[in-house]
């Protein structure tokens, strides 16, 4: 167990330098950050100084060594649009971010599994086929259309939920939620269904499948045929060994629910790590896009690693495998 | 935490429509902008963005009315006492929003740290050579060379209180090297009309009314009556607007063009429109010997002056006024409106459209069938950029040259035309010191690396005549330096270093209960604003 981390940590080192390695030469192509520093007037020699300032005239992989070396400490230097530090910035934006994802990912479990195993167990009736429609709008409709559709909706029409933003927020030792405030929850609404909309069809597709897959098991006309109750059959049979998939695709897209928020927080002005890293891309802020970049890729990482964990520890033939390869 | 979420969405039922307004407190004015400053420090980074939050809580020594007129501010009285020697006198009895007393030293604090190599704000102290403190409230600025417009370029340098940004280790503008974040960057303490109250970058920068302003007597403000600004920035265009639909917002400072004719009739809202002082114009490469993005090998066309006017006889601008902006611009002949010191009408003609006209000139310098070449553009920084660019796309080609658009966001924009790695590019270019010497001097004189001399020249355009026509713009005054720009302005013309298009116009878009002026640099004075 110990030797399987271990060998899987190793492997991610090469993955995080990959990405480093990625975006740092992305960076090349973004712009001249120089140019956004200094606005409208400046001198050749200012030019040079900042250029000199900011290590930029030195050779790519000088660049690059230094970024990784400070990356690994952690330190990510000054933002060069907003002269602030990057870690900061980060850790400020953190707590938006992840719960919208969180809020999303509950969304789209609590409403997908049921949605697919209706779906799943009565194929014809009429309001599974309207499940099925309204899915197809969620997987086939871009983010911000839904997110702009709900805002036309909800805030411009009915009034009801505000269009942008995280309504107020309290601060508990460094994290700002907006979970405690009344207009924290409403601002919430509009960009979880945003950003959960797809994962939620998503896991109802899935659900369904995995459920019709499992009720033409034998062991399902064995519970059948020993008497059981529909709803004994159908939730302590069927649905319990249709998720151990779902569990496994819900996790990896916990992460892409955070990668991929960007659209969602731009859209409704969330103030998370995506928006922050939106605006970075505008000013050509080298040292936030790479943190920010660092930071998902070791979040996937991660999040890989647990979901590879979990079936190390749910499927006994990884052990046996494992254990033979030992002796 | 399910019953949380149903009671919530339960309680947003039931409160309906009125309640998500939120309270709507009289004099509150929330507005909204695409992007928020990056930065509250006054000296270090000059843009529009910036400035928007500074002009409301910093003063400087002399200020603008709405016209952009100058008046008294810091200063109550400036004289050129000798040609390189001003004096101001300082208005006495004025405190900070932290409480500190206003005094010589924080001028002369002031102007030394506009003048710091950190300093973003060189051009509007580029002719100061120091400032000394007479008395308590009396300053002499020393000048390099004599500058006829320096009150026009201090009206852009705001006045920090020296004891605070030394107490707060904030005395030079933002160095990029140091690894701490300095106070400036999100603490401001100026004596102007508004004092901030809290900061939250790109989220929520909420200012209170200084009711100890000094200007709340003056003209213009004795009807204002703002209490409280919310500065809350959407990026999304969309969201933007349905905002200010919804009633979460009152003030959009930059609606998207598209949208002003619904929310012109949406009841309830206002569209203000105003001309900015902003000119768009094509530049063009005329120093390489063979352009980059062509196909014309071994000779650069745009050296010929036929080839320029060519071009210039293409374009349709009266098409692109009316369908690409939709009427928002006034199309012009030269390259800064007439709000900027120096404009002539007499120099602002257009050579007409003239598609036949045009081809005959390009035949006549060699090109009968025309060339291929890359008009390059920003896709986010003007209004409208990208489109304008593909409308001249088309009406080139109509006389045979073949123009492809390069359309990029302005990071790698800009980033490419400092390189001088472009051929023919479309550039907008404002001027806040609201001189003609500051657009000559940046986009036509030669490029020589003194301070500000053609910086965004980059088509390297070089003409020995308008360089002593620009050193005679720096020295003289009067009469003789109006006469200097006039006949600049007449080669502009004759020579055709741009083909200029037209000067922005700026919408913003409000609630039609707030009375505010529009001013042409795009900065709402909130101190002028009131709200019914």
């Amino acid at each position: 167990m110990f030797a399987f981390i271990i060998s899987r940590l190793l492997q991610a080192l090469p993955v995080m330098l990959t990405v480093a390695l990625l975006s740092f030469a992305m960076f090349a192509y973004v712009g001249d950050p120089v140019a956004i520093m200094l606005g409208q007037d400046y001198t050749i020699a200012q030019r040079d100084q900042l250029v000199a300032d900011l290590g930029l005239d030195q050779p790519f992989f000088v660049q690059f060594a230094k970024f990784v070396f400070n990356a690994a400490q952690g330190e990510f230097g000054l933002s060069y649009r907003l002269s602030r530090p990057v870690a900061q910035l980060i850790a400020e934006r953190a707590p938006a971010t992840l719960e919208l994802a969180l809020c999303a990912a509950f969304l789209a479990l609590a409403i997908g599994v049921p949605m697919g195993v209706y779906t799943g167990l009565y194929r014809n009736s009429w309001l599974s086929r309207f499940f099925l429609t309204f899915s197809l709008i969620g997987v086939s409709l871009p983010t911000f259309l839904i997110g702009i559709l709900l805002i036309l909706t909800f805030s411009v029409w009915l009034g009801w939920l505000p269009s942008f933003g995280r309504g107020d927020t309290v601060n508990i030792g460094g994290w700002s939620t907006g979970l405690l405030t009344l207009s924290g929850w409403k601002a919430l609404i509009l960009p979880s269904i945003t950003l959960g909309l797809f994962q939620l069809t998503l896991i109802m597709r899935l659900v369904r499948a995995e459920m019709m897959e499992v009720l033409r098991t034998d062991y399902i006309k064995f519970a059948r045929a020993r008497g059981l109750t529909n709803r004994a059959v159908h939730f302590g049979h069927a649905l319990k060994n249709t998720l151990v998939p779902v569990i496994t695709i819900t996790g990896l897209q916990l992460g892409a629910i955070i990668a991929f928020a960007i659209v969602t927080e731009t859209v409704f002005q969330w103030p998370g790590m995506g928006l922050l890293f939106i605006q970075s891309v505008g000013a050509a802020d080298i040292p936030v896009m790479s943190a920010y970049l660092l930071l998902i890729a070791l979040m996937f990482v991660t999040i890989n690693l647990i979901v590879d964990l979990l079936y190390y520890a749910v499927d006994p033939r990884l052990r046996i495998g494992r254990g033979k390869g030992a002796h | 935490m399910i019953g949380r979420v149903f009671r919530a969405a339960a309680a947003a039922l039931v409160l309906g429509a009125g309640a998500m307004a939120g309270p709507v407190q009289a004099q509150t004015v929330r507005w909204t902008a695409a992007a928020d400053a990056n930065t509250l420090d006054p000296h270090s980074q000059n843009i529009g963005s910036v400035a928007l939050l500074l002009q409301q809580v910093y003063d400087p020594l002399i200020t603008r009315n709405a016209d952009l007129s100058l008046r008294p501010g810091l200063a109550t009285s400036w004289t050129e006492a000798e040609p390189r020697r001003w004096r101001f006198v300082l208005r006495q009895g004025v405190r900070f929003h932290e409480g500190q007393a206003f005094t010589a030293d924080d001028v002369v604090f002031s102007i030394d740290r506009a003048l710091a190599p950190t300093s973003n704000y060189g051009i509007f102290v580029d002719t100061v050579e120091r400032a000394v403190k007479v008395d308590d409230f009396t300053v002499d600025i020393f000048l390099k060379i004599a500058d006829p417009i320096l009150p026009n370029k201090l009206a852009s340098i705001f006045i920090m209180s020296k004891p605070w940004s030394e107490a707060n280790n904030a005395t030079r503008p933002q160095n990029t090297r140091a690894r701490e974040e300095m106070h400036t960057v999100r603490n401001m303490n100026g004596t102007g009309a508004f004092r901030l109250v809290s900061r939250e970058q790109d989220v929520r920068t909420v200012f209170r009314r200084n009711a100890d302003w000094y200007g709340w007597r003056e003209q213009g403000s004795t009807e204002a009556n703002i209490q409280e600004l919310v500065f809350r920035p959407i990026a999304s265009d969309a969201t933007r607007i349905a905002g200010l639909l919804s009633g979460e917002v009152d003030f959009v400072l930059d609606p998207p063009l598209q949208d002003l004719n619904r929310l012109r009739n949406a009841p309830g809202l206002r569209v203000l429109e105003g001309p900015e002082i902003r000119t768009i114009f094509i530049a063009m490469d005329v120093f390489r010997d063979e352009l980059l993005y062509s196909d014309v090998r071994g000779q650069n066309p745009m050296k010929d002056l036929r080839v320029r006017r060519a071009l210039y006889h293409a374009i349709d601008i009266q098409a692109i006024h009316r369908t690409t902006m939709r009427g928002f611009s006034v199309p012009t002949g030269t390259f800064f409106p007439p709000q900027v010191n120096g404009y002539t009408q007499a120099q602002d003609v257009r050579l007409p459209h003239d598609p036949t006209r045009a081809r005959a000139l390009l035949a006549e310098a060699g090109y009968p069938n025309g060339f291929g070449i890359t008009l390059d553009c920003p896709n986010n920084r003007y209004i409208n950029d990208e489109q304008i660019c593909q409308a001249i796309a088309a009406m080139w080609t109509r006389i045979g040259v073949r123009t492809t658009v390069r359309a990029q966001p302005l990071a790698p924009f800009f980033a490419q035309i400092q390189r001088d790695d472009v051929s023919v590019y479309l550039l907008g270019w404002g001027v806040p010191a609201l001189d003609a010497l500051y657009s000559f001097q940046s986009l036509l004189a030669t490029r020589n690396g003194a301070q500000g001399d053609g910086i965004w020249n980059y088509g390297r355009y070089s003409n020995p005549e308008m360089d002593a026509l620009i050193t005679r713009m720096k020295t003289q005054s009067g009469p003789q330096r109006t006469e200097a720009i006039h006949e600049a302005l007449r080669m502009y013309r004759e020579d055709v270093p741009h083909i200029p298009l037209h000067h922005q116009m700026i919408p913003w878009a409000m609630r039609a209960n707030l009375q505010i002026p529009h001013a042409a640099n795009n900065q709402p004075f909130f101190r002028f604003a009131r709200m019914n």
